[in-house]
């Protein structure tokens, strides 16, 4: 009796003992083993990222130097932000005014040149290249180029002078009207290629049978820009219009390489600040809450665009 | 036959429109095309030609081609600028970046795009989160907490930084790319035995190598050129990548022209040597790189 039960149970353990065996297996395979391929990466990523993004949240409701642990002071270093530190009223106006020319300007030039390279046959990939070269170059060694080119005793502006067209040879990265314009200027020589390169695959993917449909119609060039080419490139136009307004807060390495912000604060924007702030004046938490507002502004850009999108939107 | 008719007018008129405009049109297109090209490579030109000429030469001459070639110049910046040390910096910087992306970036798209474990929809989620936080986020809290890991001011500190910050666009891309291929394929070599690892390493690799070029050349590009975190992370010259360091020295030689070229050639030298002989794998990778972040 009991050896049979023994026996008894022992059998009916054999099934669930495989269907046991089989279940780790197929854990192994299809969740330890995928999980264990992503860790190492993520890992990296929550401790580069993740962790600090929450630290720095934390870190702007303190007056933290960035050496000793600071004293929590709720939302001070914000309301400091917003209404006593008017530098930073000042740099955040010089962000919009970088966006306006970043969401103007190399789009005009981008949808041009791309629309110009979209009906020709011959010699468009050389076009293309070149446009494309000062894309791939330093922003050490760009700055480099243009600061000697605007450079007013040796640069274009004198070869102009030379030439009996005056007023071009100023030092336009030295004076606080035109730093930022100028800033902005070179940047774009960097950006617009790139720009052009992406709507000019956009155009490419539209089927020629609508620009003859266009012309059957009597279209004439504006008009099959208009009503053929914009709805073609539109999701990645409208997509590029979001991301470049999102890196107008970003906006740093230039400006840090041509002017540091100045004169005179004439080109300081709230990246820069920022990086003052935090690595030369010691005022970590008044720069981490500066890190966290350049967040909040690129989250509100981002849901302008969802919500557009849920309008119905395509983007 | 009036469909016939229909037909060939509408031909007859395209194809005189499409004369007509071949003509005309084009002369336009090239013209502006040509003023764009001036645009974007006479800065490189004058650069290069500074790069040969004295500085007597750049001051009487500053845009024109050079009267001789002074190969001086390149040796004087290489001295000068610590390139040695420097662009071997950032060698490693690239390459060890790319190396560590690549595996750990292909071990992770691969298990996202294949194997779909639990949860793989959540972390998408997250790394699509994560791709919208700006450095200026996280980048005072990183270098304290560097400091206090001692990884303040190392190669393999800054490395990590780049791993992570290239990961989001790192797994996106090489997720789209594997998400394409036939499942088929995948289950008849476990049938024949393999296991994981081989599965990714002999099928999918093979079959995924655009991909991983793209992603090479994104992010080798992208680390080549960095400034703001080299700038942020590295204060010793001996570890410093060119651009950090070409900033240092272009603020010491101000005045001279002459070497700065030469030190601006050298640094854009090897990006261009690789952008002429892979043009097409450059342009479309960071044009599709460029979207996906």
């Amino acid at each position: 009796m009991a050896i049979a039960d023994r026996i008894g149970s022992s059998l009916a353990a054999v099934p669930d003992k495989l269907a046991d065996e089989g279940w780790r297996r197929r854990f192994l395979r299809n969740v330890f083993v995928p999980w264990l391929f992503i860790m190492p990466l993520l890992l990296i990523h929550i401790f580069v990222v993740a962790i600090p993004a929450v630290q720095g949240i934390y870190l702007s409701l303190t007056d933290w130097t960035g050496i000793r642990p600071g004293n929590f002071i709720g939302l001070e270093n914000y309301y400091q932000l917003f209404f006593e530190d008017e530098t930073f009223g000042k740099a955040l106006f010089n962000n919009i005014q970088w966006m306006a020319f970043f969401l103007t300007v190399p789009f005009i030039l981008a949808l041009f040149g791309a629309t110009m390279l979209s009906q020709i046959k011959r010699g468009g990939m050389v076009y293309r290249s070149i446009l494309f070269i000062p894309y791939v170059l330093a922003s050490v060694v760009t700055t480099t180029i243009w600061k000697n080119l605007l450079n007013p005793r040796k640069g274009i502006g004198a070869a102009l002078a030379d030439l009996g067209i005056e007023g071009f040879d100023v030092a336009f990265l030295g004076r606080p009207d035109s730093a930022l314009l100028s800033i902005a200027f070179i940047d774009n020589w960097h950006f617009w290629g790139f720009l052009m390169i992406l709507f000019l695959a956009a155009m490419q993917a539209i089927p020629p049978v609508l620009y003859d449909a266009a012309k059957i119609d009597g279209a004439n060039r504006w008009q099959e820009f208009r009503h053929v080419t914009m709805p073609g490139i539109r999701p990645i136009l409208l997509f590029m219009f979001m991301m470049v307004a999102i890196w107008s807060f970003l906006a740093f390495d230039y400006i840090w390489l041509l002017t540091q912000g100045g004169p005179g604060g004439a080109s300081e924007v709230i990246a820069t600040q920022l990086y003052k702030n935090a690595f030369l004046r010691f005022e970590a938490g008044y720069g981490a809450a500066q890190g966290v507002v350049i967040s909040i502004f690129a989250g509100f850009i981002i849901m302008i665009f969802v919500m557009l999108r849920r309008r119905g939107w395509d983007i | 036959m009036t469909a016939v008719g229909r037909v060939s007018l509408r031909e007859n008129i395209l194809q005189r429109g499409r004369n007509r405009e071949r003509g005309r049109l084009l002369v336009f297109n090239h013209t502006v095309l040509l003023l764009m090209t001036a645009f974007a490579i006479a800065p490189l030109l004058v650069l290069a030609f500074n790069s040969f000429k004295s500085n007597s030469e750049i001051g009487s001459n500053p845009l024109g081609p050079p009267g001789s070639l002074i190969l001086d110049n390149y040796e004087r910046a290489w001295d000068q600028g610590n390139f040695a040390i420097t662009m071997r910096n950032s060698v490693i910087y690239v390459v060890v970046t790319i190396a560590a992306e690549l595996v750990l970036g292909g071990l992770a798209a691969y298990a996202l795009a294949r194997k779909r474990p639990p949860g793989s929809d959540l972390l998408m989620l997250y790394f699509l989160v994560a791709s919208t936080i700006p450095v200026w986020m996280y980048i005072v809290p990183l270098f304290v907490q560097f400091r206090t890991l001692k990884l303040l001011g190392t190669m393999h500190g800054l490395i990590i930084i780049y791993v992570a910050g290239n990961a989001p666009l790192t797994i996106f891309l090489l997720r789209s790319y594997m998400i394409d291929l036939p499942r088929e394929l995948e289950d008849a070599a476990r049938v024949d035995g393999a296991n994981e690892f081989q599965v990714l390493t002999r099928i999918v690799l093979p079959l995924t190598k655009p991909g991983f070029l793209t992603v090479g050349l994104v992010v080798g590009l992208g680390v080549w050129n960095e400034f703001t975190l080299a700038l942020t992370f590295i204060h010793d010259p001996n570890f410093a990548p060119v651009t950090t360091s070409f900033f240092k020295f272009t603020d010491r030689f101000a005045r001279d022209w002459a070497l700065t070229s030469a030190g601006a050639v050298i640094i854009i030298f090897p990006v261009m040597v690789l952008f002429l002989a892979l043009q097409r794998q450059f342009i479309e990778g960071l044009a599709e790189g460029g979207i996906k972040t």
